[in-house]
């Protein structure tokens, strides 16, 4: 549990075919894992993304990684839309699962809890309901003429994402991003990448537990300095909007979007 | 340009259309509702209303969720977010939206990133402005190729949905029962015939219809004082787009 181990041992946790579970962009995304996996070529993967996704889902679908795609909205955000998505959502590259936000959350709840299915409000009427034959409408069983829809379990095979420390234990720092939490208790193994180590136990206080994923959840531990670069990391540092518009051009073309991930995992560490 | 830039009087608009409200969510991408949202609390304050609480999706500084990207969601099936904005690549005469994509889907000719959070949020926030700065006949369509989230609905629970669209060229109402738009107003520098030739589906409007309602000098004041200021903080680029427009019209 929590193993502190070399970031390429973490990021050979991601197999073939694997359910994978990212998170959205301003949550802690690890693009230096996402580097290391893309190393390894690991194909079919059917990635969940909590809920949306930006830079890391546009590149493993580049790479030709992704099997499936479960999402709610892929964006580069101001630098405009996801090359890599549109031109493989274009050409039917992948299964495409679309999502609309509290969906995913309440799926991913859903598992967290260990029940088969979660209830939502909404959705009835959205073309959405067309394509995705696992969401069902039931009779709400307590109230007459009350249709809802219920969404199955999510359950990711891995869950990946940055955080700004962890301890020699294995407790990772959250703070906030919650949805870190329901994500890690839904995912069968949980891999975090981690600015730095904190040599004093993050369980120590009251105040610095409240925002802790406990070592129970997570599997494996990488240290990688700057390792959400080109994206954020809250309260650390900011998203590097020009490098991401430097992506955002040069990924229109499948050309293009190989020579800027020829050299992306050096230029990642050196971002450091 | 009269007195006041379009933007200004979109920001305007929409403090109008908020009047009331106690909790609005916007996005970190949606200058001109949250300009409009910080002008509606300014105004409150001063005239010792109740505050208003704006929460901006994704910023660090002015959101006060804790419960992380879930909270947004639960917050509005409680039912305390009285107000929210939506767009759309195609919007149609029924207040459907469409943030998927043109053509047959899922391999869309044109795909937009994806529904987000309205196939949600279009059904329980009480108060949906629809918002979009482009009045064009490629967004304003007869019917949306892929309806993300419906303008209506029947025999569910339901409690929101449209109040109003708001695009760089008018202002229209929406009548739920009737599924129609009616043109409430032109702004400064349309007129009804500009609405109609870039307007895509049909709609509800009087014989003549009156120019938006100009901002006053209270407004104007307010907005380019004190919210200007406040918008530096998390839109810096849209604040200084707002002084250059002024400086170009004064």
């Amino acid at each position: 549990m929590g193993e502190i181990v070399s970031l390429e041992e973490l990021a050979a946790e991601v197999r073939p075919g694997c359910k994978l579970a990212v998170p959205a962009d301003y949550c802690g995304v690890a693009m230096a894992a996402t580097a290391a996996i893309i190393a390894n070529r690991p194909d079919r993967l059917h990635v969940v993304c909590v809920p949306v996704t930006g830079m890391q889902g546009d590149m493993l679908i580049g790479e030709g990684l992704v099997g499936v795609l479960e999402t709610s909205a892929v964006t580069l955000g101001e630098a405009g839309g996801a090359p890599r998505f549109q031109d493989a959502v274009k050409k039917g590259s992948f299964r495409l699962m679309d999502a609309t936000c509290p969906a995913v959350h309440s799926g991913l709840i859903a598992a967290q809890k260990g029940v088969p299915f979660l209830p939502i409000r909404g959705i009835i009427g959205s073309d959405l309901l067309k394509t995705r034959a696992d969401w069902k409408i039931i009779d709400n069983p307590f109230a007459k003429g009350d249709p809802i829809v219920v969404v199955p379990a999510i359950q990711p095979d891995v869950a990946i994402f940055h955080a700004p420390e962890a301890d020699r234990l294995g407790n990772v720092r959250i703070g906030r991003r919650r949805e870190l939490v329901t994500m890690a208790q839904a995912a069968k193994a949980t891999i975090v990448t981690v600015e730095r180590i904190s040599e004093t136990s993050l369980l120590a206080t009251e105040d610095s537990a409240a925002g802790v994923l406990p070592a129970l959840y997570v599997t494996k531990i990488a240290v990688a300095p700057r390792g959400a670069w080109p994206l954020g990391l809250w309260g650390e540092y900011a998203v590097d909007s020009a490098e991401i518009a430097r992506y955002a051009a040069m990924a229109k073309t499948p050309e293009g979007f190989a020579a800027y991930m020829d050299g992306f995992a050096r230029r990642q560490r050196e971002a450091a | 340009m009269g007195d006041y830039t379009n933007r200004e009087l979109l920001i305007a608009c929409v403090a109008d259309l908020l009047d009331g409200i106690r909790h609005v969510a916007v996005g970190a991408s949606s200058p001109i509702p949250a300009a409009g949202a910080m002008l509606l609390r300014a105004r409150n304050e001063q005239a010792g209303k109740p505050r208003v609480r704006i929460s901006v999706l994704g910023s660090e500084e002015h959101n006060f969720f804790t419960n992380g990207g879930a909270e947004l969601f639960d917050c509005t099936a409680q039912g305390r977010v009285d107000a929210f904005f939506l767009g759309g690549g195609q919007i149609d005469g029924e207040a459907n939206i469409n943030l998927v994509g043109t053509g047959d889907y899922p391999q869309s000719d044109v795909r937009w990133p994806g529904c987000f959070g309205s196939a949600f949020m279009y059904y329980l926030v009480p108060r949906v402005i629809l918002f979009r700065e482009e009045h064009s006949s490629r967004v304003f369509v007869p019917k949306v190729d892929y309806v993300s989230a419906p303008g209506t609905s029947e025999g569910i629970v339901r409690p929101g949905g449209p109040h109003a669209l708001l695009t760089g060229m008018a202002l229209f109402s929406f009548d739920k029962t009737r599924k129609r738009f009616a043109l409430q107003s032109a702004h400064h520098g349309f007129t009804a015939a500009d609405v109609k030739a870039n307007t895509g589906f049909e709609y509800d409007a009087a014989d003549i219809v009156p120019e938006t309602k100009a901002p006053n000098a209270a407004t104007l004041t307010l907005l380019r004082g004190r919210v200007t200021e406040e918008l530096s903080e998390s839109y810096p680029q849209f604040a200084e787009l707002l002084r250059g427009e002024r400086m170009a019209a004064a």
